[in-house]
């Protein structure tokens, strides 16, 4: 058996883990042999994603708006990426 | 301009502004969708034709179907009995260029897109071209000279993404994002997208080729009060606020949609931006949407060493 990690976006109504999803991408390290995610979107809150035993890893900070751009709008700004490793067949 | 163009409403036009896109359903007839269905892809391999010649440092043999250069008068830009130039003469369609980018605009270039028949890729979501700045816009009409079905390479859109400013591609994370849309829709339809709305090709999982001419129009004029504003002034009200009092019938109703990507918090900006927009289509300084410019404007014009 072998490692392969998969890794989940989700983009989140607001900074704290347990708001809503927005928006998800998922991309599989294990080419489609680990297990898959189900559902648009897979998980309702970034908290269900960790009870569904998915692993943190990185947050996006919270930025202060550049002077003179403060209302201008650009990408998702509550992007948490997790992660969870799998066991495939394979060295 | 024809006086007798069908121009935009008020409503359609606050639509846009919010929304970003208008969908024109099966208004080109369906003897140019015809035409069209013959000559595009051509058009398509003309491109490639000349784009292939220029790499290998040669001159394009001509192909019967030269490309309009950029900046032609689009009532110059194309032969009047070739598909594109029957398509920008249909009332409908020529009737919202009107209203969006004035009676003169010009080509920026077209392009037709082509997608197979099960061809599973899916391409990046971007917006066109890089960020382009200001309050001005360009439209691209995307036209479906067939029926698209669920799942047959209808183009992805998100709505309501074309105000944020973002560079081509560099939002092709975003994978999945609640509520965007794939185009399903009757031969002959038009979507006009203002230049920012994010989109990307959609995997086509049917059997047939999928055809779509995608063409971008540059106005050439302030784009202030071009559409049909008989019912503008009753509706245009700036102190519409959604904590105090609101209409249902005001243009403020409709730019204070939101969508379902959209963070709570980012909507109010969205709201602010669209405001803005609106004062420039209608060149009322004084619009808004729940007071937010109006009372920071007021208050800066109290302090203004703020600024």
């Amino acid at each position: 058996m072998a490692t392969r990690q998969q890794v989940l976006f989700l983009w989140l109504a607001g900074p704290a883990l347990d708001a809503a999803v927005l928006g998800w991408a998922f991309h599989d390290g294990s080419a489609g042999a680990g297990p898959q995610v189900d559902g648009d979107p897979p998980y309702a809150t970034g908290v269900a994603a960790l009870v569904d035993g998915w692993r943190l890893f990185q947050v996006s900070p919270l930025v202060p708006p550049t002077p003179g751009h403060e209302r201008e709008t650009s990408f998702l700004k509550h992007e948490f990426v997790f992660e969870r490793l799998v066991e495939v067949p394979g060295a | 301009m024809a006086p007798d163009l069908p121009l935009l409403t008020t409503d359609q036009m606050a639509c846009f502004v919010a929304r970003g896109f208008l969908a024109l359903e099966a208004v080109v007839p369906p003897e140019v969708n015809e035409q069209a269905m013959e000559e595009l892809p051509g058009l398509f391999r003309g491109w490639l034709h000349e784009f292939g010649a220029l790499n290998a440092g040669q001159v394009a043999d001509d192909d019967g179907a030269p490309l309009p250069r950029s900046g032609t008068p689009l009532g110059d830009a194309y032969d009047p009995t070739s598909a594109f130039g029957r398509l920008v003469r249909v009332p409908a369609v020529a009737g919202a260029i009107a209203s969006l980018v004035g009676g003169a605009p010009v080509v920026d270039h077209h392009f037709v897109h082509l997608k197979g028949a099960g061809d599973l890729t899916a391409q990046g979501l971007h917006a066109d071209a890089i960020i382009d700045e200001g309050t001005a816009f360009d439209i691209q009409l995307f036209w479906f000279p067939h029926e698209v079905g669920p799942g047959a390479g209808g183009t992805r859109y998100v709505p309501g993404s074309h105000l944020r400013r973002v560079n081509t591609d560099d939002v092709s994370r975003y994978q999945h994002l609640a509520g965007d849309e794939h185009v399903v829709c009757p031969a002959g339809t038009v979507m006009i997208f203002h230049h920012g709305l994010w989109h990307a090709g959609a995997p086509n999982r049917s059997d047939t080729l999928r055809v779509m001419g995608k063409l971008r129009l540059n106005p050439s004029e302030p784009q202030v009060r071009l559409w049909d504003t008989s019912d503008l002034e009753a509706r245009n009200r700036a102190d519409d606020h959604m904590f105090a009092r609101f209409e249902p019938g005001t243009v403020a109703a409709l730019l204070r949609r939101s969508e379902r990507w959209y963070e709570p918090s980012v909507h109010r900006l969205e709201t602010v931006q669209r405001a803005k927009l609106w004062r420039h289509l209608t060149g009322d300084v004084g619009f808004d949407v729940d007071w937010y410019l109006t009372r920071t404007e007021r208050r800066l014009a109290l302090a203004p060493s703020d600024t």
